[in-house]
């Protein structure tokens, strides 16, 4: 069976995305700080990426599957998770 | 909508709807809340439901013209896996199907036709919309704020069934955020594929379907269980890791995902087929000393939201279900005495723990501190990697006396543990981690 990557993945999955970020870095200074980046690996859908050149994590919220490991699993606690606003987000047809 | 209700369910998953179902069928007056656009819409599990469970509240609900599952399980399998190997076991039983044991199901569909019980029952759907925060006077709660302009609920008990990430139980003090320790992230391919490869490779035929759950190598030296169950013409193929050993592990969890669809005895299974969804969703894991207080004045917390899940027989839609079922209960009866304060709402708390929840919780109660205690590189790659090399040493015809091989196997498994005395203990461990 073909392995398919993470966009081809994300793709599979409907999405309702609010112009406004459910999710948010606290402290951004707190990211610049943060030596191992965590977030740019556990994300199953790829939220979070560091720019090295603009020194700050990129937030694609439009990805997030609402899992909420970032939330739990960011070592400095720097990440404001809520769900997105009633109706939007993912929308899963299986599940 | 500045009404006052008996009660407001936050959550249409298995907790909230069962709990909304019998609060309306009472003669309650009930609003079930729910973020997504339906229920379901966000909810997602590896994929087994319980009859025994289910049809407490929806009789005969697997004869209903379009039930809401997949297969009925008739046999279940354990795969201890090595890297290109795996050791077996596993029980298939025709007696599993009259009546059926569990089925197979996808938790869109199966949310979706439950939550429509509760509100045929009269309990009023209220979706699409976020309980930002409970109402409180005093130290009481009395409603939920929505996201909704107007949107105030008020209610004699606010019933919490919103899930592992249950923003309203932490807003609320009930439970501080979950520790990485205490949650397993797991993530989830349904695959396509037509009925007559299903029923070939799996040995099945009709609506009999196999559940497989594999640990070891394919999780890649996290502690965690990976899964493979048949549906009707898809497969559920998912695999669930403790988020703190993730962390650690710096891996993506789809690259787990896809290193596990690579092997030979996974890729066998779902070649051919067609990834429909791909999905991820936190499991809480943290077990009997996790769960939080169950209620308190003018609310109660069901289901994933209160940790009842039983991690180590892959149950959590049937505790979520009985706990909402206690908790209409107690709901009910506190209506009736006219008193919803929390000295009223403990019956709810006392029916939990007169129960198969609380029982098999607490038996289960020591793994927890064992998987925190013991390297998981020992339990979920070293040991299942030395079973597999000892099984394939001892079935191997090479000229080699059986005594000899014997004790290879043992030797192997021995080492693996780090010694005799190491392996006695792992042993004694795991015996009162299971049996506390």
């Amino acid at each position: 069976m073909s392995q398919t990557g993470i966009s081809d993945k994300l793709f599979l999955i409907r999405y309702k995305c609010d112009d406004k970020s459910h999710l948010l870095i606290k402290e951004t200074d707190n990211c610049m700080k943060c030596a191992t980046k965590d977030c740019n690996f556990f994300c199953p859908a790829d939220v979070y990426e560091w720019d090295k050149k603009e020194k700050i994590t990129h937030v694609a919220y439009e990805n997030c599957i609402e899992c909420g490991t970032c939330r739990i699993a960011c070592p400095s606690d720097n990440i404001e998770w809520v769900y997105p606003k009633g109706g939007y987000g993912i929308t899963y047809k299986l599940g | 909508m500045n009404e006052k209700f008996d009660a407001v369910v936050v959550g249409g998953g298995p907790a909230g709807a069962t709990a909304a179902l019998l609060m309306a069928r009472a003669g309650l007056s009930v609003v079930l809340l729910e973020r997504g656009e339906f229920p379901g819409a966000k909810n997602l599990f590896g994929g087994v439901l319980y009859r025994k469970q289910i049809e407490q509240y929806v009789p005969d609900f697997w004869k209903e013209r379009n039930a809401p599952v997949e297969r009925q399980i008739v046999e279940q399998r354990l795969w201890m896996m090595g890297k290109e190997s795996l050791v077996s076991f596993s029980h298939r039983n025709e007696a599993y199907k009259e009546p059926p044991n569990c089925f197979t199901g996808l938790r869109v569909k199966f949310d979706q036709w439950y939550a429509n019980k509760a509100v045929e029952a009269g309990a009023i759907p209220v979706f699409e919309t976020v309980a930002l925060e409970v109402i409180k006077e005093g130290d009481r709660v009395v409603g939920v704020r929505t996201d909704r302009d107007d949107g105030d609920l008020y209610a004699d008990v606010v019933v919490i069934a919103d899930g592992v990430n249950s923003l309203l139980g932490k807003q609320m003090g009930i439970h501080r955020e979950w520790r990485p320790d205490e949650v397993s992230l797991a993530v989830k391919e349904v695959i396509q594929l037509p009925k007559e490869k299903i029923e070939d490779r799996f040995n099945v035929e009709g609506d009999e379907g196999v559940t497989i759950e594999f640990m070891g190598e394919t999780s890649l030296g996290m502690a965690g269980m990976g899964f493979l169950y048949t549906n009707q013409d898809t497969l559920s193929l998912g695999i669930g890791v403790m988020v703190n050993h993730l962390r650690d592990k710096r891996i993506k969890p789809y690259e787990l995902l896809n290193s596990l669809k690579q092997h030979p005895m996974i890729r066998k299974l779902i070649q051919g087929g067609e990834t429909k969804e791909y999905s991820g969703h936190l499991i809480p894991e943290g077990g009997f000393d996790s769960i939080p207080p169950l209620s308190g004045n003018g609310w109660v917390v069901c289901g994933d939201a209160a940790q009842l899940v039983n991690f180590v027989h892959r149950e959590g839609t049937n505790l979520a279900m009985a706990s909402g079922q206690f908790a209409a209960e107690a709901i009910i009866e506190a209506k009736l005495k006219g008193d919803t304060s929390a000295a009223a709402l403990k019956l709810y708390d006392e029916k939990v723990q007169g129960s198969f929840i609380h029982k098999d919780l607490k038996k289960y109660r020591g793994m927890h501190a064992m998987l925190k205690e013991i390297n998981p590189e020992l339990l979920f790659s070293k040991l299942p990697h030395a079973a597999n090399e000892a099984a394939y040493q001892f079935f191997l015809v090479d000229g080699v006396p059986k005594a000899e091989k014997q004790k290879t196997a043992v030797r192997l498994i021995k080492e693996a543990a780090g010694g005799s005395m190491n392996l006695l203990k792992l042993g004694y461990k795991g015996w009162r981690s299971m049996n506390g």
